[in-house]
């Protein structure tokens, strides 16, 4: 079991704030992603669930019970860390058995537990290196195998895949996904990258100067963002916002667009401009187009639709995926 | 350097540095090795002969001797001791945030700043006199006998007084190695269930092998030549019981007046530091690898 409840949460350091209530139900065995740009309070959020930080109001459940105070190691979570943070004088196996040992088990049963953990993460060949006689992805694997030979309620990430290369991420992404799925264990998983949370997610928490923005499955944030921020933060290229009169045509202070519900055709309907960049892309076509009056706006289009740079063009946005917003950013719904 | 161009230019250059230290190491060695093998006395300056290797029996079947090599090891070994040991404790919590830290930290490392002979001095008349020192107001204050140190405990007077000295330099070395520790490998202890004392034997203290294993090294280089704080407190006595090799070396040839034993002397002293250097690097010196 593994259900996390956050009840008005709140930390500050010294006199700032920094996590202004939070409250979040995390469902046992769901893969949830906090996601936010950088200082926004995600990974403080990840330490109070930890213990490793204190709070400074509100309640934290496991399962129903406050472990506000609790010691880190009695609340049966555990962390996998940027840095990996791999005892460097201890084996492989030292490290994914230290937490058993400090447990007090028998070694024998430390024995077979780490076996285990080694051999779900293709890690037996390995358990006698040092980790600095491994590669960014083994030690990656070592650390996520100290965290699941302790059998935790939860398991928590911070930004663990942010120090691999691109393929690795990729790579890793998916085998993270599938051992937490096998194992059904709830996961709390913070990461800036909104590929990652919209790929790894159950629901995703989207984050922002310390507030909760909104909590959703991620095709929900996609759809149904809750106002402009998550609008603006889910989705790449990033929605186009449009804030004048033709804003107020649909009864919104400022409404927005994603880049793939715009049209762009050389004479079509639609607002008209010129292009100003055009990314090419092979699959896709990202045009940036300045249009009087509105300012500039990008279009994806699928494939290659043959305009470039200086071209004229049309831009027709899909009225079905139009989002409205109202004065104070929050979504208007119809 | 890449090519065969560059690599003999740059032997070329660093010739002169290397002959002048081959130069500045061998004269003093070649001229120590001759006045070994000398009846050299100052007292009768103008009559030296070869003797050849009498001198080593003389200096080596010296009661004095083996007394001072006994004293040398314990004086070496009780102040690394000491200032590890210690020197980890106050590294420990140096480390911790308190306030005035910055002070503090300065005030810990300003015994390495004082020369050995005020030190020592200062030890001698103002801490330990048996009756006007410190300690001895201490004792008198609760009631006990004063201990008059270098009579009583000399050998113990001179190690504290040498500990006190080196103590900074270990708290140093190993407040920094302390700093470069990562927090969140303490933190992934923490979570793994690990208690303050496990987590500094399991984490802190594997992580200060290195930065002790140095310190060990260089302390014992420096250690060995304990002179200043023997000659103004105690003058290697009483007796023979604060007598270290470096003290027996001077007093064979600026008290006895023997210049030839006392080469010999600082020749024997050279090869048992090698032999010191040779265990120390085997026992230790794996720490330093990778």
């Amino acid at each position: 079991m593994g259900r996390i409840t956050l009840e008005g949460v709140r930390k500050s350091f010294a006199s700032h704030l920094i996590i202004q209530g939070a409250d979040l139900d995390i469902e046992d065995g769901s893969f949830v992603v906090f996601v936010g740009p950088s200082g926004c309070g995600k990974t403080t959020l990840l330490r109070l669930i930890a213990g490793l930080e204190d709070v400074s109001d509100g309640r934290i459940l496991i399962d129903g019970a406050n472990v506000v105070g609790v010691p880190p190691s009695k609340r049966g979570l555990s962390m996998v860390f940027q840095s990996y943070a791999l005892y460097p004088h201890m084996s492989v196996r030292g490290n994914i058995a230290f937490g058993l040992k400090m447990a007090g088990l028998p070694k024998s049963e430390i024995d077979r537990k780490v076996e285990a953990a080694a051999a779900t993460l293709n890690l037996t060949p390995y358990l006698d290196r040092k980790p600095r006689e491994l590669s960014g992805g083994q030690r990656q694997r070592v650390a996520i195998g100290r965290a699941i030979v302790r059998e935790p309620k939860a398991f928590l990430f911070d930004e663990p895949l942010s120090n691999l290369d691109a393929a690795l991420r990729v790579q890793m992404r998916l085998e993270v996904t599938r051992l937490q799925r096998q194992l059904a264990t709830t996961a709390v998983y913070v990461t800036h990258d909104q590929v990652e949370a919209m790929t790894m997610a159950d629901r995703i928490v989207v984050l922002n100067a310390g507030r909760i923005e909104q909590y959703g499955s991620p095709l929900e944030l996609y759809e149904r963002p809750a106002n402009v921020f998550v609008a603006g933060f889910i989705g790449s290229p990033r929605m186009n916002f449009i804030g004048n009169e033709s804003a107020k045509r649909y009864g919104a202070a400022t409404i927005g667009v994603r880049p793939e519900h715009i049209k762009a055709s050389r004479d079509g309907e639609g607002w008209e401009g010129v292009v100003t960049d055009a990314e090419h892309l092979g699959s896709d076509t990202f045009l940036h187009v300045d249009i009087a009056g509105i300012g500039n706006l990008t279009a994806r289009s699928i494939g290659e639709i043959g305009l470039s740079a200086g071209d004229r063009a049309h831009l027709l946005p899909d009225p079905a995926h139009i989002h409205r917003f109202d004065a104070d950013g929050k979504a208007l719904h119809a | 350097m890449a090519t065969e161009q560059t690599r003999g230019l740059g032997r070329i250059l660093i010739a002169p540095a290397v002959i002048a230290l081959f130069v500045w190491m061998i004269v003093p060695l070649v001229m120590t090795i001759y006045f070994s093998t000398l009846d050299y006395n100052l007292l009768n300056p103008g009559s030296e002969s070869f003797v050849g290797l009498e001198n080593y029996f003389y200096f080596l079947t010296d009661p004095a001797f083996l007394a001072s090599l006994q004293n040398t090891l314990v004086l070496v070994g009780s102040v690394l001791a000491i200032t590890v040991v210690v020197g980890t404790l106050v590294a420990l919590l140096l480390d911790q945030a308190v306030i005035g830290r910055s002070i503090v930290r300065l005030m810990v490392i300003a015994p390495f700043f004082v020369m050995p002979t005020v030190s020592a001095l200062v030890w001698k008349n103002l801490l330990m006199h048996p009756v006007s020192g410190l300690f001895a107001w201490i004792a008198t204050s609760l009631g006990l006998r004063p201990i008059d140190w270098f009579a009583e405990a000399p050998l113990l007077a001179i190690i504290l007084i040498v500990a006190w000295q080196w103590l900074p330099f270990a708290t140093l070395i190993l407040l920094t190695a302390l700093q470069s520790l990562d927090e969140e490998q303490k933190e992934a202890a923490e979570m793994d269930g690990a208690r303050a004392f496990s987590t500094f034997f399991h984490i802190t203290l594997q992580h200060l092998a290195r930065p002790i294993t140095v310190v060990i090294l260089i302390e014992t280089i420096f250690l060995q030549t304990v002179f200043a704080e023997i000659y103004v407190t105690t003058g290697g006595g009483p007796g023979l019981q604060t007598t270290n090799i470096a003290f027996l070396i001077y007093s064979q040839a600026l008290i006895q007046f023997d210049v030839g034993t006392a080469s010999a002397g600082g020749l024997v002293a050279v090869v048992l530091a090698n032999i010191v250097a040779f265990f120390l690097v085997r026992i230790v010196g794996r720490n330093l690898e990778a």
